[in-house]
């Protein structure tokens, strides 16, 4: 009876020490980050959130100068759905949260930014490329790069028309960014008469062996996987090893100086859609890649400049609300609204706009060409082609324009 | 101690060791025997799924439109038999690991898999270090092998006697139950702590096997099979590679009834069209492909043409299968040809009885455990020469998948454990051959029908194909 007594009593004081914790933190304005900062895709979450530092410690000296400390927290969401969820209900419940960067897979952004968008906290997110992030059009969650139902199809085309490819065998993840991004590229490609041997999902995370069987009787002129760096680095591998010559394509998942460490020299001549260049494409990040190379001793890795980018966003229309509020520490709702609001940013990737559903208004879509087996080359990579693509809200608004219009445009 | 081993012998009798045994019977038992079941294993399952997979093809000739499913199977017949045995060894050597332990102490030790997790991981390390530093010119190509994979034993094997010591021995007098739940707690400790280390030092745990960079071991050699299908239906596949391969010119070309003249074989056109195996396909819509019915130059393609299936077979996939093949002779005649191996088998059979006859129990667990920890290890290092790239999470899938080939073969029964792997193995590549070609099924559902087999195996077989063997465990 008396340890029970006793684990009460610890309790009661744990409660009452933690409520006065909580009580003394109203000046204090946190940004939390959501990336893998372990498991196999740690390289992009850790670099994520060194940018995500990187962006607080130097542009929230204005908000500081209101008399508001701004913190930081890391969070670890593990590439995991249900850990990013249970992540995004401890941080709901720190009233001095405002804003949430991350995450980097689409998998875990979609049910983890169902909890922020019943607390009314703002996400930004620098990498989820997924159209169901953003098709939900909640008002808290924002992305600021671009879309897979977009990227997809930059890559059937560019296969279709630049490449010259007639026949593709489609790979994905089984996750909702791999097999989502692969299912708008059948999507095109199929559109564009390309042949497509086959649809395939794999969880396999490194022995493709009897995958790639039916890969090779099939000779396919490319393989598109809709994956991550982990699990494709690892499969081109082999998929040289055991003989495969043909061309080898995906989206931004491969886009991590990982890709090169995993395929060596069978990595050389992949091609990738991106919805992020390597930060070397800016010529506005240039300050940001000599602030993080001293800062962490190593190149920063693609989506960190998109962090910082978030990061800035998000801290802007904070910056925004305190100025015209006159200090006031404005409510989770503001900010999101706020956010939304965002009009002509310019940052580092060049200019913002969000639409009503939170996708910038036009995205830019690379395709980029791996050219070294070697990662520390990565940033080296050429692009080979840039597109503008206008987000789908924006595109089907101006088409119901045209159409409303038409003695406006005679003959259209 | 003269009682030791010299009294067991007349309780449990066990095979006579004959010290004069004839050189030509410790030939027979020792090699020829072991070599010649594992043969029969893999033919006979190779056979069966071949059978299986030809009988699917009669009942869904065209599962997919385009898509001919017996041509295909005897295009991929060689490689998912190939890639089948490789995976299937290391699931077997895996899986001796957990029957040794559960013959010796009935109980599964779930940290098995992590024994494999370690010993792709000390593997890499071992290479990472030799290939960094550049000796890599001076050590002969099967010293590196050989050092990686021994080494990787040693390791595996030391920490798996460790684990006994401290988290199950205490623990052998516990209901069952608690020596599981700590198993599953010492996987867990090993997976984040390999992970904590790999971060710490290297700042990264996609440990990458430098196999990639060494020319010999990433040389696949192709080895050609002659077609099995005999009527030519995976003509279409098999032809465009060889004329390929030819880069003659011919001036006409008849498929059917249709010719096709001043056929440039090299830069491959047809009517202007290049010739890929579709369009083969579909210039023959209705038609039988027969080698007969192709001429080139008014002489059927056959006489002209040797059809041969090319597969190229990796070398690390052979260096699997010798060294699996090795070291699972050495366990067979350690178990079954010396003292120790005798009082392992004594103790698997009555710990206590062992006991009173001066057996020491605790170190044959030990020794046991020595063994199956080694052969996981060994496992891990030789995958991770395969697969290329390992991680603090690579032991979970091949775990299970070693865990479910024990008891298929029948848990505590060495040679079913050596079924179990293969068996197993050739399952999954046949499944994942033949599975893409069907719609809305496919590859990532192979799970479902290689665990169903297992089930309707096991509904047949409840101690798994050769049974637990009670009178002779490990």
């Amino acid at each position: 009876m008396r340890t029970t007594r006793i684990i009460v009593l610890a309790l009661v004081l744990v409660l009452a020490v933690g409520a006065v914790a909580t009580q003394a933190q109203d000046n204090v304005i946190r940004i939390v980050s959501q990336t893998p900062l372990s498991g196999p895709q740690s390289v992009l979450g850790i670099s994520m959130r060194n940018a995500v530092e990187l962006a607080v410690d130097q542009l929230a000296g204005p908000i500081e100068e209101l008399g508001f400390a701004v913190e930081y927290v890391p969070y670890d969401d593990q590439a995991t759905p249900d850990v990013g969820v249970s992540n995004a209900q401890q941080i709901v419940n720190d009233a001095s949260v405002l804003a949430v960067i991350g995450h980097l897979n689409s998998g875990v952004a979609i049910p983890s930014s169902e909890v922020y968008n019943d607390n009314d906290l703002v996400m930004v997110s620098p990498a989820n490329t997924n159209p169901l992030v953003t098709d939900r059009a909640y008002p808290t969650v924002n992305r600021v790069c671009g879309r897979d139902d977009l990227q997809g199809p930059t890559g059937a085309t560019f296969a279709a028309e630049t490449l010259g490819v007639s026949s593709v065998y489609i790979l994905h993840d089984t996750t909702a960014y791999g097999q989502g991004l692969a299912e708008f590229f059948q999507e095109e490609a199929l559109a564009l008469g390309m042949e497509v041997l086959n649809f395939e999902g794999t969880e396999e995370p490194s022995n493709f062996e009897t995958i790639l069987s039916p890969i090779l009787a099939q000779e396919p002129e490319l393989i598109y996987f809709g994956g991550i760096y982990s699990q494709t680095g690892i499969f081109i591998a082999q998929a040289r090893a055991a003989g495969y010559e043909g061309l080898f394509m995906g989206g931004d998942g491969f886009d991590s100086s990982e890709f090169a460490a995993l395929g060596g020299d069978a990595a050389i001549g992949t091609y990738y859609t991106s919805v992020a260049a390597p930060a070397t494409v800016y010529p506005a990040a240039a300050q940001f890649i000599e602030d993080y190379t001293a800062a962490y001793g190593e190149a920063p890795q693609p989506f960190a400049v998109q962090s910082y980018v978030s990061t800035d966003v998000a801290l802007q229309a904070i910056l925004r609300l305190l100025e015209s509020n006159g200090g006031v520490l404005p409510s989770r709702a503001e900010v999101a609204a706020e956010v939304r609001a965002t009009e002509d940013y310019e940052g580092l990737t060049g200019s913002i706009t969000f639409d009503d559903n939170g996708d910038p208004e036009v995205g830019l879509y690379y395709v980029i060409e791996v050219v070294s087996g070697d990662p520390e080359a990565w940033n080296e990579n050429t692009v080979i082609a840039e597109i503008t693509l206008d987000s789908p809200l924006i595109a089907s608004m101006m088409m119901e324009e045209e159409m409303a219009t038409p003695e406006a445009t005679p003959g259209s | 101690m003269s009682l030791q081993l010299a009294s067991s012998e007349t309780v449990i009798a066990p095979p006579s060791i004959n010290p004069l045994m004839s050189v030509g019977n410790w030939i027979y038992r020792f090699i020829l025997f072991p070599l010649g079941q594992m043969t029969v294993f893999i033919v006979g399952a190779a056979v069966i799924l071949t059978l299986f997979s030809y009988g699917l093809a009669l009942l869904f000739p065209e599962p997919r439109p385009g898509i001919n499913l017996a041509a295909q199977i005897s295009t991929q017949l060689p490689g998912m038999i190939i890639t089948g045995i490789s995976i299937g060894f290391v699931y077997s050597m895996i899986a001796l690991g957990y029957t040794l332990v559960y013959g010796v102490l009935k109980f599964i030790n779930f940290a098995h898999s992590e024994m494999f997790m370690v010993g792709s991981v000390i593997g890499f390390e071992v290479m990472r270090r030799v290939f960094d530093e550049g000796h890599l010119g001076a050590w002969a190509p099967v010293l590196l092998v050989l050092v990686t994979v021994l080494l990787s034993m040693l390791f595996s094997g030391t920490l798996a006697v460790v684990i006994e010591r401290v988290a199950y021995r205490p623990l052998r007098g516990a209901p069952r139950l608690v020596p599981l739940i700590t198993a599953i707690g010492i996987s867990y400790i090993l997976i984040d702590s390999t992970r904590a280390i790999m971060t710490l030092t290297r700042n990264d745990f996609n440990l990458t096997y430098p196999t990639n960079e060494i020319d010999w071991l990433n040389t696949p050699i192709p080895v050609s099979f002659q077609s099995f299908a005999s009527g030519g239906t995976n003509f279409g596949g098999q032809l465009v590679e060889q004329i390929n391969a030819d880069g003659a010119d011919y001036e006409s070309f008849r498929i059917g009834d249709v010719t096709y003249e001043n056929l440039y074989i090299g830069g491959i056109t047809i009517g202007g069209k290049p010739i890929k195996n579709t369009d083969l396909r579909t210039l023959t819509v209705g038609e039988s492909l027969t080698p007969e019915a192709i001429e080139v130059n008014g002489q059927p393609i056959r006489d002209l043409i040797e059809i041969a299936n090319v597969v190229n077979i990796r070398i690390t996939s052979i260096i699997v299968v010798i060294s699996a093949v090795l070291m699972l002779l050495v366990l067979n005649f350690f178990v079954n040809g010396t003292k120790l191996g005798r009082g392992i088998r004594a103790v698997s059979q009555d710990q206590a009885t062992a006991g009173l006859m001066g057996i020491n129990v605790n170190r044959m667990v030990a020794l046991t455990f020595f063994i199956g920890g080694a052969f996981g290890g060994g496992a891990g290092a030789l995958f991770g020469m395969n697969a290329g790239t390992v991680t603090p999470y690579v032991g979970f899938i091949p775990g299970i998948k070693a865990f479910t080939a024990a008891v298929l073969g029948g848990i505590g029964n060495v040679t079913g454990a050596l079924l179990g792997g293969l068996t197993l193995g050739l399952i999954e590549s046949f499944l994942n051959g033949i599975l893409v070609y069907f719609p809305a099924l496919g590859q990532r559902y192979t799970d479902i029908f290689a665990f169903s087999v297992l089930i309707f195996i096991l509904i047949f077989r409840p101690s798994g194909i050769l049974g637990e063997r009670v009178d002779e465990k490990v």
